[in-house]
This record gives structure tokens, C-alpha cells and sequence, in this order.
């Protein structure tokens, strides 16, 4: 409730629309603690007030439109929330030379987060498997992860360039260890914490190895992997918007840069709410899959 | 089980410890705290690999927890048939419901079950794979006086129409002498101590075989006797 007063009291570079989902480089975790809290305090009232929800975004967007329009939001340092909403309908329809269409960037993008989610996720849990698994997999492996895991991955850019061009790939890889990451850690994380009274029962039970993974471990490991799954798509679109902006020549990165030299802070702003939906549809998916997948929890306000 | 040793850091718990039970003898083990009464069982259970000894048992051995320990995301059907390697595990299972009364949970996730009712469907799942030898690990201190007493006729109840050997270990001496068939006390790292309950089936706790038992047990327990015994 906190954002749009800030937005009325003067003006600030995040659009309404994060007032419902995530920014990226806010970490969802903040706000998921807080909403099933929030929930369970206001009982009763909460569908009555999601009217007042809506209302205060609109009032948002519209003391917004009031300010640009009074003069007091000037266009040079911020679009009105209309010119943003005539830009981006403009990007739709029109194929410019400059900035190509909405649908086109918004794709390249995808493609680039998408592939190197995926691939990010999958090399983490893989990894989280062997060394959580097993002891002598973890002396392997898990010091050189936990080092490599120290370095800032923003600073490795310029290296990426060097060492892979300016094309698609350090792009996609930079997404990718960002996804990677996080991922690892927390499945690694669940996997180790499975209790180890379920483990002796698996024991006692005649559980092969095989039957105590698929049916102890992994599911005991879920919750963990699916904190660190919402980690990974925060990071991994940090690192796309900002791999985006280096040397790219499609996308919405490539539309801020090029709305940089034109001065046109109305692209810029399309660019940024298109990767803030993007981002609350992503976490909006994962928080479906942790409803479904860890229905079994008492604690999930069923 | 023969020879059966345990040491912990510098003192042995269990020393060279010899044990029999018959076939579908309903054995109790009572022994004060940190007399290794746990040790002991999960030994036998063998969960223990620090344990030397030999144990020879005519089947499966099947153990329930003090906790129920139900693997908390999968059903209560799925839990019971867990490890199960018979034609159809589900049917299994689900008999093994119906005979401790969990017939319309079989469907429920374990975390919405009440701690009678997880307990049972530990028994069940302990039972569903026809053991030869049941252990139980004070299977019924962490519920209430009145859900204690349907437990204790559900146990006596399955056990005679199943008829494994089974071995309860636990710190209530009553809850002893109205279950088994034998007594014994662990103390000084063995059996100290063995009885047989002589009062017969059904039990009733005025008898007084058991009084005189009780107060005996209570004596090899260390329990110096009181002036009013009650219960």
C-alpha cells in the first residue's frame, strides 16, 4: 500500500503496475511472506477490500496522468501513463526502423530468458542431485560451485564479451547462471534437510535406493527447490535486462538502449512494464506449481 | 537376539544382552530413562550399525515409532502401501485400514490426521507387510490417557488375530501388565528382570497377580514403593 503514496508525493521511476507483482531485483520473498500472513490476520475482510485495491492503483496511474499533464511530471523526465499506453499501442502496430515491433522484442527476449532458465534450472537441480546424494559427490563438487557462486556475476560481463562475442550466447549464458545458482543452493539445501526420521523409516520399510530418492528424498527436497525455482526467475531476469542492454541488437534491452539515444523515456517505460508483467506471470506460474505440488502442507491455507 | 552390545562414547549401553521372544509371545520391555530401552529396539530394528550381535527372526519385522512418522506428502493409502512388495499393495493397504478403523481416511493427507489416528495408520502400515516380529517404540506415550486405552485394545485386537511376536517397549509399567504376555526390565545394559504375567485375558487391573507384579517391578525399576500406590 506503501507504493502509490509514494508515486502521488512526487514522482519515482517504478510504474504502478509493481505495486502488484514483483520488480525485478526485488526479491518475491518479501511479499510472499507477507500475503498469506495478511490474508489469515484480515479474515473475513480481505475480498472487501480488494475493491480498494483496485481503486488505489487507478488513483495511482491517475494523480500520475493529473501530475504529467499539470506540468509537474515533466515528458522529458517521465511519460504520462497515456503517451506510455500511445507508445506501446505505436510499437504494436508499427514496425520501425528503429525499434522493430513490440511483438518481435518482447520474443527475442523470451527466447533469451526462457532457454536460459531452463537450461540454468535443470544444470542446478542436476547438480544438487549428485552432491546431495551422495558424500563424496559433494567434496567434488560443492566447494568449486560454492567459489564460483562468490563472484559477482555482473562483473563477469566484460569477460563473457571477450570470451563469447557479443551474439546470443553470453547473453543466454548469463541468464543461465543466474538461474543456476540459486537453484542449486536451495535444492541442495532441501535435499540435505530431508528428516532423517523419514529416512529411517525408509530403512525400516526395506526402501531400495532408488524408492528412498523418488519417494523421500525428492518430494522432501520440493519445497526447498521451489524457493530456490522463485530465486532463479528474479535473478535470471535481472540478468536479462542487463545483459540485454550490452551490445544487443534485439529485444527490450535493445529497445531501452536505442531509447536511450533518442531520449525517449516513453519507449523506455514500455520496455520496463513489459518485463515487470513478464516477471509476475513467471512468478505467478511458479506460485501455481507450489499450490499444486505442496498441497499436502497443513500450512498452505487450504 | 544374542550377544547384543552397544557402547556410547565411553560407557556401554547394552552389554552382551540375550533375548528370546517366542513365536506370538507379546513381550513388554520397561526400564528407566536411559536404561537403553530405545537403543535396544532400534537395534533390533536395525537401524543401528554401531550395534554388535546376532539376531535371528522367522519373517519380516515391522516397526511403529513413538512418532507415526507418515511420510507427510503422500496419502494415507500411499503411506500404508510404502515398500509394499505384494501383487497389489493398494488392496493390501487398504484391508490394513479397515482393520484399525481408518476406512474413510485412506484418501486424507497425513498432516490433517489427529495423533490417534496417525498412530493407527502407523500400526497399519507396520502390519500390512505380515510381520513375524512387531516391534513398537513406545508407540502410545505421546497421546492422551483416553486415546491410550482405544490403542492398547486396537493393539491386542490385531495381535490376536495376527499373532506376530511382538516386543513393546515402553516407560508405563500398567501399560505393561495389561498388553503382555511377559515382562522384562532392562537394567545395567540386560534383561535384569523377567516375569511372566500370570493374570488372565482379558485383563482386569484389580487382579491381584498384577498388584503383586507391579509393586515387584516397581521395585527392580528402582521405584522405591510409595504409600499409596495409585493409579
Amino acid at each position: 500500500m506503501s507504493t502509490p503514496r509514494r508515486l502521488a508525493s512526487g514522482g519515482s521511476e517504478s510504474p504502478p503496475v509493481s505495486a502488484a507483482g514483483s520488480v525485478p531485483g526485488v526479491a518475491p520473498v518479501a511479499t510472499r511472506g507477507a500475503r498469506p500472513a495478511g490474508r489469515r490476520a484480515a479474515g473475513s475482510r480481505s475480498p472487501d477490500l480488494g475493491w480498494l485495491r483496485l481503486l488505489s492503483l487507478v488513483a495511482a496511474v491517475g494523480l500520475w496522468q493529473v501530475a504529467s499533464n499539470t506540468g509537474i511530471l515533466p515528458a522529458s523526465k517521465l511519460a504520462s501513463p497515456a503517451s506510455i499506453a500511445h507508445t506501446a499501442y505505436y510499437l504494436v502496430v508499427t514496425d520501425s526502423p528503429t525499434y522493430g515491433t513490440l511483438q518481435a522484442s518482447l520474443l527475442a527476449s523470451c527466447e533469451r530468458w526462457v532457454i536460459g532458465l531452463a537450461l540454468g534450472v535443470a544444470v542446478g537441480v542436476l547438480l544438487a542431485v549428485i552432491t546431495g546424494l551422495s558424500r563424496v559427490g559433494e567434496a567434488i563438487a560443492d566447494p568449486i560451485l560454492q567459489a564460483l557462486r562468490g563472484i559477482p556475476l555482473l562483473g563477469l560481463i566484460p569477460l563473457f564479451i571477450v570470451w563469447f562475442g557479443i551474439g546470443q550466447l553470453p547473453k543466454v549464458l548469463f541468464v543461465m547462471l543466474s538461474a543456476l545458482f540459486p537453484m542449486y543452493v536451495n535444492t541442495f539445501a532441501g535435499i540435505r534437510g530431508v528428516d532423517s526420521k523419514l529416512g529411517e523409516l525408509g530403512q525400516v520399510l526395506g526402501l531400495r535406493r532408488a524408492e528412498m530418492i523418488r519417494h523421500i528424498v525428492l518430494p522432501g527436497a520440493l519445497p526447498a527447490a521451489l524457493t530456490g525455482l522463485q530465486l532463479s526467475v528474479v535473478f535470471s531476469m535481472i540478468a536479462l535486462v542487463v545483459g540485454e542492454q550490452i551490445n544487443a541488437t534485439s529485444g527490450l534491452g535493445f529497445m531501452i538502449t536505442q531509447a536511450e539515444q533518442f531520449l525517449d523515456n516513453s519507449v523506455i517505460m514500455v520496455a520496463l512494464i513489459v518485463y515487470a508483467i513478464l516477471a509476475v506471470l513467471a512468478n505467478g506460474a511458479v506460485r501455481l506449481l507450489e499450490r499444486k505440488a505442496l498441497a499436502w502442507r497443513r500450512d498452505f491455507g487450504q | 537376539m544374542r550377544g547384543l552390545s552397544r557402547a556410547f562414547g565411553g560407557g556401554s549401553v547394552l552389554d552382551g544382552l540375550d533375548l528370546d521372544i517366542g513365536s506370538g509371545e507379546f513381550v513388554a520391555l520397561i526400564g528407566r530413562s536411559g536404561s537403553g530401552k530405545s537403543t535396544l529396539l532400534r537395534a533390533l530394528a536395525g537401524l543401528d550399525r554401531e550395534a554388535t550381535g546376532d539376531l535371528s527372526a522367522p519373517g519380516p519385522v515391522s516397526v511403529a515409532f513413538q512418532e507415526p512418522r507418515l511420510v507427510p506428502w503422500k496419502r494415507v493409502l500411499a503411506n500404508v502401501a510404502l515398500g509394499l512388495r505384494v501383487a497389489d499393495p493398494l488392496a493390501a493397504a487398504r484391508t490394513a485400514l479397515d482393520e484399525v478403523g481408518l476406512t474413510e481416511r485412506a484418501s486424507a493427507w497425513p498432516g490433517t490426521l489427529s495423533g490417534g489416528e496417525a498412530q493407527r495408520a502407523s500400526l497399519a502400515r507396520a502390519l500390512v507387510r505380515e510381520p513375524r516380529l512387531l516391534l513398537l517404540d513406545e508407540p502410545f506415550s505421546a497421546l492422551d490417557a483416553l486415546t491410550r486405552i482405544t490403542m492398547h485394545r486396537l493393539v491386542l485386537r490385531l495381535w490376536k488375530a495376527h499373532r506376530p511376536a511382538v516386543l513393546l517397549v515402553t516407560h508405563d509399567v500398567d501399560e505393561a501388565l495389561a498388553l503382555a504376555d511377559r515382562v522384562l526390565v532392562l537394567g545395567e545394559g540386560r534383561i535384569a528382570h523377567s516375569s511372566p504375567v500370570t493374570a488372565p485375558r482379558p485383563r482386569d487391573r484389580d487382579h491381584p497377580d498384577l498388584a503383586a507384579l507391579r509393586l515387584r517391578l516397581l521395585t527392580e525399576l528402582g521405584v522405591p514403593a510409595g504409600e499409596t500406590d495409585e493409579l
